[in-house]
């Protein structure tokens, strides 16, 4: 038997867990909303850093580089990373594992390691620029996708694949009308977290940026160097919410999924 | 009066892994003919219809279609239509959707469409199941929809792989019926694959008995049950008391010690033969009035006959009758000549009897 002690010890220590990891953000936000430019001193609740922050045109510039960037980073992410799982499903058990294993490299390198190798290659071969902070995000995202979407192929049904070229689909036209709708989700959410993880990156894109380009990450980074703004607490407060509903929305993507598959279960039984 | 040649498998080879799953494998269907390739797991007669149907090439070999050669054709371009085995509707359409895929491929007409979708499911009893989820149906349910959308795009050839095998035993017995009837309907070709020799004698106008990689027999039901060629087939087909043998001179053979009567001629003197003889014609009578004399071991009831096993001579006898004789009854054992198959022993392993699941 639980004594109420007892619980209300547990849940203490669980919100006293949360309360220390959450804290530092917490307080960056209720600056972020502090009329005061001195971080000890409650000035009043205001709303003028957000106003002076979609003023900024150098902020807004960086904002916009960011979603460029990182959308069309996502995007060709999901798409090789996709195009690369199906090459992996027809592959020999061996050869398989051994470039899972390589496309995990990325994930688990220090990004550090990454953005000075992308670095060096761009400065000998091309030149840094958007281009390479391209190449560079990519690369960030491509495992994410695989790691997405390698379950969800091989649990498609094979036969249902077969089906449709006998009954006179082109290999294409069998994937995007019979394959493709199967791993949805995995794509789906593949892509969401390249994106996260795109949008949230300081490291690789602070050493693979050309000269006067800005990310939202670099762009607090320089500022917050050269003097404290509060405009960097909102846009903080905004870079963390943006990729805390992202989270929220793969979560709900991933949860949902065995719930269908319970109901196609049940479905089955009950027919 | 024989059907006109449709397909021919020539000389086809095939291996995974360098195990030979097909050894030069000749075949020839005949249009409006339903042939069953029939085998226990691993004799090939899946890889025969994968390749038929396109999803893998064969090593060796040519595929010849109505006179064209379609070896290296690829699924999509072939005039066939297969019905898996394990149930491959597309999950995310409804049953109309999974009937019209082909032909929405296909270019017809909506009109046409309706009218086909309407039609396929009439014939596979169905009516009615138009804007149902596949995952709702039933395993039986499902393999109609999949044979309806297969039908509906008019195939010369209909590929069946197991498509009962999921089903339960009424189940199975019914669609049988059902794939007759589709058959005689369609006049089309059927092919079908099954390790099950209660489906390929009851449905198909030819049965290929298969076992590692070749062909053991080819033939009618009834050629195949009443003369089988060799010892597999005599065990993989119905039950067979499969007794070692001499054959002393034509029409005499030598079992356990004792001359039998026979029919069969040419096979030398005093050669060594595997005699078959099928369990129904096993004839049960009193002590001293048969060819040798034997006492019941076991007796189970079957329902349209008991099943019993008798010891003459040194070897237990599978015996089928209506009449049952409890166990230690003494008996005598007699077999019509005409029931009594010789065979030559086999000369390789394939042909061996070897052990089969059921």
């Amino acid at each position: 038997m639980v004594s109420r002690g007892q619980k209300f010890l547990e849940r203490f220590y669980i919100g006293f867990v949360f309360f220390l990891l959450y804290a530092p953000i917490l307080i960056l936000i209720v600056c972020s909303f502090n009329a005061s430019k001195a971080r000890t001193v409650w000035g009043g609740f205001t709303f003028n850093w957000y106003v002076s922050l979609a003023q900024n045109e150098e902020v807004m510039a960086a904002v916009r580089t960011s979603l460029v960037l990182t959308f069309s980073a996502a995007l060709i992410a999901t798409i090789l990373g996709t195009l690369a799982c199906i090459g992996m499903t027809v592959m020999k058990k061996n050869s398989q594992s051994a470039i899972m294993s390589v496309t995990n490299i990325p994930m688990l390198n220090a990004d550090i390691v990454t953005g000075i190798a992308i670095m060096l290659l761009f400065v000998r071969f091309a030149g840094l620029g958007m281009m390479s902070m391209l190449a560079a995000h990519i690369t960030l995202g491509v495992p994410y996708v695989i790691l997405n979407v390698m379950p969800k192929l091989k649990q498609t049904n094979r036969s249902a694949y077969e089906a449709a070229l006998d009954l006179g689909a082109t290999p294409t036209y069998a994937f995007r009308k019979i394959v493709l709708p199967d791993i949805m989700p995995g794509v789906l959410s593949g892509f969401l977290l390249a994106f996260t993880i795109s949008l949230d990156d300081f490291v690789i894109t602070y050493f693979t940026k050309g000269p006067g380009i800005n990310t939202i990450s670099t762009m607090i980074y320089q500022q917050v160097r050269r003097g404290i703004n509060p405009e960097m607490y909102a846009l903080s407060t905004i870079l963390f919410l943006v990729i805390l509903v992202f989270l929220w929305i793969v979560n709900r993507i991933q949860n949902d999924e065995p719930q269908a598959a319970e109901a196609q279960a049940k479905g089955k039984v009950a027919a | 009066m024989q059907a006109k040649e449709l397909i021919h498998l020539e000389n086809i080879s095939k291996s995974f892994d360098g195990e030979l799953v097909l050894d030069e494998l000749d075949l020839t269907i005949r249009e409006n003919e339903f042939l069953t390739l029939l085998g226990p797991s691993g004799c090939g007669k899946s890889t025969t219809l994968r390749i038929l149907g396109g999803f893998i090439l064969p090593d060796k070999g040519r595929v010849i279609f109505d006179g064209q050669d379609i070896t290296n054709t690829p699924p999509n371009k072939r005039n066939l239509n297969t019905v898996f085995q394990k149930y491959s509707l597309f999950p995310h359409m409804n049953v109309e959707d999974n009937i019209a895929f082909g032909l929405r491929i296909a270019g017809k007409s909506d009109a046409y469409i309706k009218d086909k979708i309407k039609y396929a499911l009439k014939l596979v009893n169905l009516d009615g199941f138009e804007k149902r989820s596949p995952l709702l149906l039933s395993g039986g349910q499902q393999q109609r929809i999949a044979i309806a959308r297969a039908i509906v795009n008019e195939p010369r050839v209909l590929l069946l792989d197991e498509p009962l095998g999921a089903l339960d035993l009424k189940l199975r017995q019914d669609m049988q019926y059902e794939l007759i009837r589709l058959k005689n309907e369609l006049g089309i070709t059927f092919v079908y694959v099954t390790h099950d020799q209660e489906e390929a004698l009851t449905m198909s106008d030819t049965v290929v008995v298969m076992n590692q990689g070749y062909i053991q027999q080819m033939g009618t039901p009834e050629d195949i049950y009443n003369e089988p060629e060799n010892a597999f087939v005599a065990d993989f087909i119905g039950d067979s008391n499969i007794i070692d043998g001499i054959m002393i001179r034509d029409r005499k053979v030598e079992i356990l010690g004792v001359t039998f009567d026979c029919v069969d001629t040419g096979f030398g003197e005093y050669k060594p033969v595997d005699v078959v003889i099928r369990p129904e014609d096993v004839v049960l009578l009193d002590p001293g009035k048969g060819s040798m004399d034997g006492v019941v071991s076991h007796i189970i009831f079957k329902g349209v006959h008991y099943e019993m096993e008798v010891t003459a001579g040194g070897f237990d006898w599978l015996v089928q009758s209506t009449v049952g004789h409890p166990v230690g009854t003494p008996v005598g054992i007699w077999v019509d000549p005409y029931n009594i198959q010789i065979m030559n022993k086999p000369e390789s392993d394939d042909e061996k009897a070897v052990g089969v699941e059921e």
